[in-house]
């Protein structure tokens, strides 16, 4: 990590090296897809078993909260993405702007889910308060999957905003040409944004009615 | 690197337009397609977001593969899961 952009053992070709650590880092996404797998499964099988307890708790969720967090996210993307762009075109400073740009969005996303969570506690939607009106016991099995996926994710957003300012400050990354940190960094960066994607659906479009 | 810029601004444009649409989509009245539909646009986005922000666009098969690989557990675990659900009458 140090010496990014160097050629270490056992690659006698920086390419190849560079290809090595993508594939790696696709590998581990892959793996974390079958981490939110789970939760999506449960999801599946608590709609379709007890559709209108789904429905009825995810009206609890604030739309706007979680759609204004999914333009935020799509954003940060954006940025992360651009940042790959710059330091392959040679713009070390521009790289890093847009690096620093990803992780403050990535803050306001946290904000925003502190603000969500907060009014959620106050109307008695989370576990250990005192319950909300909910007339049966899977609109709390919503609410409790809505909690371990919404927090689970805002872990990785939490790691994810990590790695970006530590590349943001790291000039022998932010110099390589060929992006390799970068680039596997702005990786992990759009998987979160994609579970996102997925979560949007599943938690909040869900309860429109 | 300027065009490579505006590309990505492009893709974000599109998936901002898509987060739109699929929030209006909500509210129409749309009976049992309401849920397909919302999850056929989130697909939209995160293809946009794999094919250009992750750039599977410029990769080989290899990584490809890598990263299709989880999509296609999941769908085995989501469609294995559901399947004697929605097929029983």
């Amino acid at each position: 990590m140090a010496d990014e952009g160097a050629l270490h053992e056992p690659f006698f070709e920086l390419h190849r090296q560079h290809e090595a650590g993508r594939l790696g880092m696709l590998v581990f996404l892959a793996s974390e897809i079958m981490l939110f797998g789970g939760i999506f499964a449960a999801a599946l099988a608590l709609r379709l078993h007890h559709e209108q307890s789904y429905i009825d708790a995810a009206h609890h969720l604030k739309l706007w909260i979680g759609t204004a967090n999914t333009a935020v996210l799509l954003t940060s993307s954006l940025f992360a993405a651009l940042a790959v762009t710059a330091a392959r075109g040679g713009a070390p400073q521009w790289c890093g702007r847009a690096l620093g740009a990803a992780a403050a969005l990535g803050m306001a996303f946290l904000v925003l889910k502190a603000v969500e969570y907060a009014g959620e506690y106050h109307e008695g939607l989370m576990p250990g308060t005192p319950p909300a009106d909910f007339s049966s016991p899977f609109e709390r099995l919503f609410m409790d999957l809505y909690y371990l996926a919404t927090g689970l994710h805002a872990v990785h957003v939490t790691t994810g905003i990590g790695l970006l300012i530590f590349t943001a400050f790291n000039r022998k990354a932010r110099n390589d040409r060929s992006a390799t940190f970068v680039g596997n960094i702005a990786l992990y960066w759009h998987l979160v944004d994609i579970v996102w994607i997925f979560l949007f659906p599943t938690l909040y479009l869900a309860g429109v009615k | 690197m300027r065009g490579e810029a505006l590309r990505m601004v492009a893709v974000w444009a599109a998936l901002l337009a898509l987060l739109a649409l699929t929030v209006f989509m909500a509210f129409l009245p749309l009976g049992a397609l309401k849920a397909p539909v919302a999850y056929a646009i989130a697909t939209a986005k995160a293809g946009l977001v794999l094919w250009f922000f992750m750039e599977m666009r410029r990769e080989g098969g290899i990584p490809r593969l890598a990263a299709a690989a989880g999509f296609v557990w999941i769908s085995v675990l989501l469609i294995l899961s559901s399947a004697d659900f929605l097929t029983r009458m």
